[in-house]
């Protein structure tokens, strides 16, 4: 995908009901890259994500989302995740009587052997979550991981991961890390990789693991800041002068 | 001898007093407008040469003739004949009621014990008309390798089936029991009224899988009464997922000795014209007596009251009780009923009870995963119907849900 956006977001704006949550967001992601996604609660991020994996409540009211050259606004999620859109949810539901298993073999329609399922729940220490039903009574570390290993069966190329490490401890964290790491096939030099990933994150943890390249802050809907190189830096400001400073920044 | 009669004749007054008395559940039955008698049909020494029809109905009620290897014994009724009765092991009994009656002399006095026969005009209407039913019994000690199968079927048209049932678990017994209640397949009025009652003797066990399978112009109005005695387990699977035109039970379960345990596990699917009033009692008298209630309910346009009652009267007891009903399509109702009634401090008894569609989240969690909005929505449902049935066999757990798959399959 040499030089191509394998996403580009223009101009979107994005209601949930009568509220326009996002308003004019830009972006674009190429094969290889990792972004990240910074913004205090309540400013949008979820609905950026779930926009470009297209639950239907986030309605688009303007803009385009091209994935691999082709414009999906419209197209149902299930169309998306065939296209090779994956995402780990910030708050999944439970859905009594499915299991873990269930949901893995979902991801893989039918298509990953059992054998591969396991390796990848064990590697994910995963292995006695496989036959509960899907995130009842999951502790909050063990959601992020079981969403990425979800995610790992499916083997999307752009993997959406919604705070994927937030109120993970630290031994944990390692473990996501790593997860992350092999999503985004990070161990492949940069101009192999076929896989994309745009992060949320509020600690800014995951950087640690993951090599990213561009940082954006989400403010009221509304992209106020895009770093390119090292979002630590972007991390750094937020940390020692909060996001007011961001908001200013814009009005400069 | 001189006691049974009096029973009987006791019995019968009382019938005849409790002849009009409307069931206090359930659209009045107007009984007069079936027919009562039925001719006698031939006895079948090999039931696998029924013809095809009648068999794939049977089947579908959980029936297998074929390859009965994998059955402790089978009795079929037929209307009002026993068509075939066999039991295959040692220390297991199976028979139509009437010639259970004619070897034990003793067996009346298991005759409206666990039902009262002035319950309603149903129960009386059975005890006058009664047209044979099954008697299934476990001796002492001995235990079901393969469950019993029962088969009750409803053959000639307008015709009500007036079946008088009794199974006994003798003390430390097991006894595993496929029931399945089913008609020709012609959509033909019918009634079912299904008097069961069933003693649980000290220490024994008791698994009773029932699957209806019926037609949409059936009615159905079963009496099921169960006595567990101490450290006795009951054990109730019961599965409707065909139409029906109206269907009301409610089943009481008494665990009267201490420690026993009754169980109740339904799956109901209403489609439209059905009505379906099904509840499960358990009163428990014994000092650390259990219960479990689960109802899951759906409807695709059927009529569903779930009900449920557990009393606590002794020290210990623990009960729970849970129904969620899921509407698949609009123009049906479920109607949840859970009641828990507690006489005594230091009982524990719980319910949970939800009615709802399917979560518009889930879906689009599954369809997120690239299942499409069909497959999700069958996923959700079949997660829904699984109920893993502890203290079932495992074989007779899976056969169940392979049941219920097949039965979804249909509704989807
Ligand atoms: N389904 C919804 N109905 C109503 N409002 C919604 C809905 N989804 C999101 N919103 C609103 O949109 C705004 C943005 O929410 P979003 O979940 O995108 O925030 P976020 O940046 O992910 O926040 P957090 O950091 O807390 O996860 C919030 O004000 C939220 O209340
Ligand atoms: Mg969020």
């Amino acid at each position: 995908m040499d030089g191509e956006n394998m996403l580009e977001i223009k101009q979107l704006s994005v209601a949930v009901g009568d509220k326009e949550i996002l308003h004019d967001v830009n972006l674009s992601i190429k094969a290889g890259e990792t972004h990240v996604l910074f913004g205090p609660n309540g400013s949008g991020k979820t609905t950026l994500l779930m926009a470009i994996m297209g639950s239907p409540k986030y309605q688009v009211t303007r803009g385009s989302i091209i994935f691999k050259g082709k414009d999906i606004v419209g197209l149902p999620m299930d169309e998306r995740a065939r296209l090779g859109i994956g995402m780990a949810v910030q708050r999944p539901p439970v859905i009594r009587g499915v299991k873990t298993r269930d949901m893995v073999a979902a991801c893989t329609r039918g298509e990953t052997s059992k054998e591969t399922v396991d390796r990848i729940a064990g590697k994910a220490n995963l292995a006695e979550l496989m036959d509960r039903e899907i995130n009842y009574g999951f502790s909050g570390g063990e959601i992020k991981r079981s969403e990425l290993v979800q995610l790992l069966a499916q083997n999307p190329d752009l993997a959406l991961l919604d705070e994927p490490e937030s109120g993970v401890d630290l031994v944990n964290i390692a473990l996501i890390g790593e997860l992350i790491r092999e999503l985004l096939q990070k161990e492949c030099p940069i101009r192999d990789r076929s896989h994309a990933g745009l992060i949320i994150t509020h600690t800014g943890h995951i950087l640690d693991y993951v090599n990213a390249r561009t940082g954006y802050v989400l403010i009221d809907g509304r992209i106020v800041c895009e770093g390119g190189g090292d979002p630590h830096e972007i991390l750094a400001t937020i940390k020692s002068k909060d996001y007011e400073e961001c908001r200013k920044c814009t009005r400069k | 001898m001189h006691k049974k009669i009096e029973s009987s004749k006791s019995s019968v007054d009382k019938a005849r007093a409790a002849l009009s008395k409307r069931a206090s559940l359930g659209e009045d039955i107007d009984l007069e407008k079936y027919t009562q008698s039925a001719e006698e049909l031939p006895y079948q020494d090999a039931p696998s040469q029924l013809p095809d029809e009648t068999r794939e109905q049977m089947m579908r009620a959980g029936i297998t003739l074929g390859d009965d290897s994998q059955r402790s014994g089978t009795i079929i009724q037929m209307d009002h004949s026993v068509i075939h009765s066999l039991a295959r092991q040692e220390g297991i009994e199976v028979m139509g009621t009437n010639q259970a009656l004619e070897k034990y002399n003793w067996l009346s006095n298991y005759f409206w014990k666990a039902v009262a026969v002035d319950s309603d005009k149903y129960t009386a209407h059975v005890e006058l008309n009664q047209s044979n039913g099954y008697f299934i019994r476990a001796l002492p000690g001995s235990k079901t390798l393969y469950p019993v199968q029962a088969c009750l079927y409803l053959a000639k048209s307008n015709l009500a089936q007036n079946v008088h049932n009794i199974i006994i678990a003798e003390e430390g017994s097991e006894l595993h029991i496929i029931t399945g209640c089913t008609t020709a397949p012609r959509e033909e009025p019918g009634l079912h009224l299904g008097v069961s009652e069933f003693y649980i003797k000290r220490g024994a066990k008791v698994s009773f899988t029932m699957i209806h399978n019926w037609t949409p112009e059936i009615e159905v109005r079963p009496r099921t009464g169960i006595i567990v005695e101490e450290d006795g387990v009951f054990l109730s699977n019961y599965v409707i997922m065909k139409p029906v035109r109206s269907l009301q039970t409610n089943p009481m379960a008494r665990c009267v000795g201490d420690n026993a345990i009754a169980r109740f596990n339904s799956i109901l699917i209403a489609p439209p014209g059905s009505t379906m009033d099904l509840g499960s009692q358990v009163i428990l008298d014994g000092k650390g007596a259990r219960t479990e209630i689960i109802a899951r309910a759906i409807t695709t346009g059927g009529n569903i009251i779930s009900r449920g009652y557990i009393e606590g009267n002794a020290p210990e007891v623990r009960g729970h009780l849970e129904c969620r009903g899921l509407i698949l399509q609009g123009g049906g109702t479920i109607h949840a009923i859970p009641e828990l009634r507690g006489m005594l401090a230091g009982i524990d008894l719980s319910h949970e009870a939800a009615v709802g569609k399917i979560a518009e989240e889930e879906v689009e969690y599954l369809m997120m995963r690239g299942l499409t909005p069909d497959e999700a929505t069958a996923t959700i449902v079949r997660g829904f119907l699984r109920i893993d049935i502890e203290g079932l066999p495992p074989e007779l757990n899976l056969e169940l849900q392979r049941a219920v798959e097949v039965s979804q399959k249909d509704i989807m």
